[in-house]
């Protein structure tokens, strides 16, 4: 797998560790008790379920363990995932199905 | 007096917190695992853990310098995913808000999911808690998770580095995202979000630049924000 420049690496660790802190001393530390307009809030409800989606995706239609051959086997693999998270609302349960369902993919890919 | 409740009140929130240690500890092994595998050393994902000490973000920014997205989209994307963090400490601002100024920085360094979720439960049921004993809990609920988390990503580093590459761990990140949304999906609009995000990323992922997954997510966003107002006003209507 293709390293990371230390460059960057050590820019996304400062900017992040930077970052996360300010997101989260925003309001304790600042904003105090003061409301925040609900538009906003309503967006920041929903930054979660459409980023991380979006990011895993192009993962899952063109997978880089097959160099980005669309595969049937990878999408049934993601779908199940999802969806024992889903209905049982059970993150360790769901990345359980998933690993072991990814082990058997690697067994039939031989 | 005040010094023993403020003592109990944190090892209750070490008691509290200990469940967790269940989902810190293995997403906390596959950050390092990872981490090894696309080529960091062990103290470097350990400070990674340390400074960033958020674990959706670390995932996210890992696999987008993977595929050699420029900085700019890696710090975006990996603090957009973890904007909750920032609904967290406005909400947990009435109950702390009035703490010294060190602790309050030190508590928004400690706002994780798990501690959040179990200090918002316990101060709401039990309002007659001080100001001193709740900083005390909520500081107590990360007692084993945040070292829990450093522990796992040193140990998950160590492995990693023996993994071999044939095993094609890279498709292990989205099935952790996956589990990790599934639960997330709670409301109509929650699906709607997810699901416009991904219709939007597939052809947006042409795009230059990793551009694709901002456009996706803000689209998701204004889709989950309209879609709960749409829910909220059918409700009203049907209920009168």
């Amino acid at each position: 797998m293709s390293s990371i420049d230390p460059t960057t690496l050590w820019t996304a660790i400062i900017g992040l560790a930077v970052g996360s802190f300010a997101l989260r001393f925003a309001f304790i530390g600042i904003v105090g008790g003061r409301a925040m307009p609900d538009w906003l809030m309503r967006h920041l409800r929903y930054t979660a379920v459409a980023i991380i989606p979006a990011l895993v995706a192009p993962l899952v239609a063109w997978p880089a363990p097959t160099g980005g051959t669309p595969s049937l086997p990878h999408v049934a693999v993601a779908a199940l995932t999802l969806a024992v998270g889903y209905l049982t609302k059970n993150v360790l349960l769901a990345m359980g199905t998933g690993a072991a369902s990814f082990v058997l993919l690697l067994y039939l890919g031989g | 007096m005040a010094t023993t409740t403020t003592k109990s009140a944190f090892w209750r929130g070490v008691r509290d917190g200990a469940p967790f240690l269940l989902v810190s500890g293995p997403f906390g092994l596959l950050f390092g695992v990872l981490a090894a595998e696309a080529g960091l050393i062990v103290p470097e994902a350990l400070t990674f853990s340390l400074a960033v000490f958020a674990g959706s973000a670390q995932f996210t920014a890992l696999q987008l310098m993977q595929e050699n997205a420029p900085i700019l989209i890696v710090l975006i994307s990996a603090l957009a995913v973890n904007l909750r963090v920032a609904m967290y400490s406005a909400s947990l601002t009435p109950y702390l808000g009035s703490a010294p100024l060190w602790q309050r920085a030190i508590a928004a360094y400690f706002t994780v999911d798990q501690s959040y979720a179990l200090s918002i439960v316990k101060f709401e049921s039990e309002p007659e808690m001080s100001v001193p004993e709740r900083m005390a809990y909520f500081f107590g609920t990360n007692g084993l998770v945040a070292p829990g988390w450093m522990a796992a990503t040193v140990t998950g580093a160590m492995i990693g580095a023996q993994v071999p590459d044939s095993w094609g761990l890279d498709f292990v990140l989205p099935l952790a995202f996956l589990a990790m949304i599934g639960p997330m999906l709670r409301t109509p609009a929650h699906v709607v979000a997810c699901f416009v995000a991904v219709a939007t990323a597939l052809p947006a992922a042409a795009l230059p630049y990793n551009l694709g997954l901002i456009v996706a997510g803000l689209a998701g966003m204004m889709a989950g924000a309209r879609a709960e107002v749409w829910l909220e006003r059918r409700t009203k209507e049907q209920s009168t």
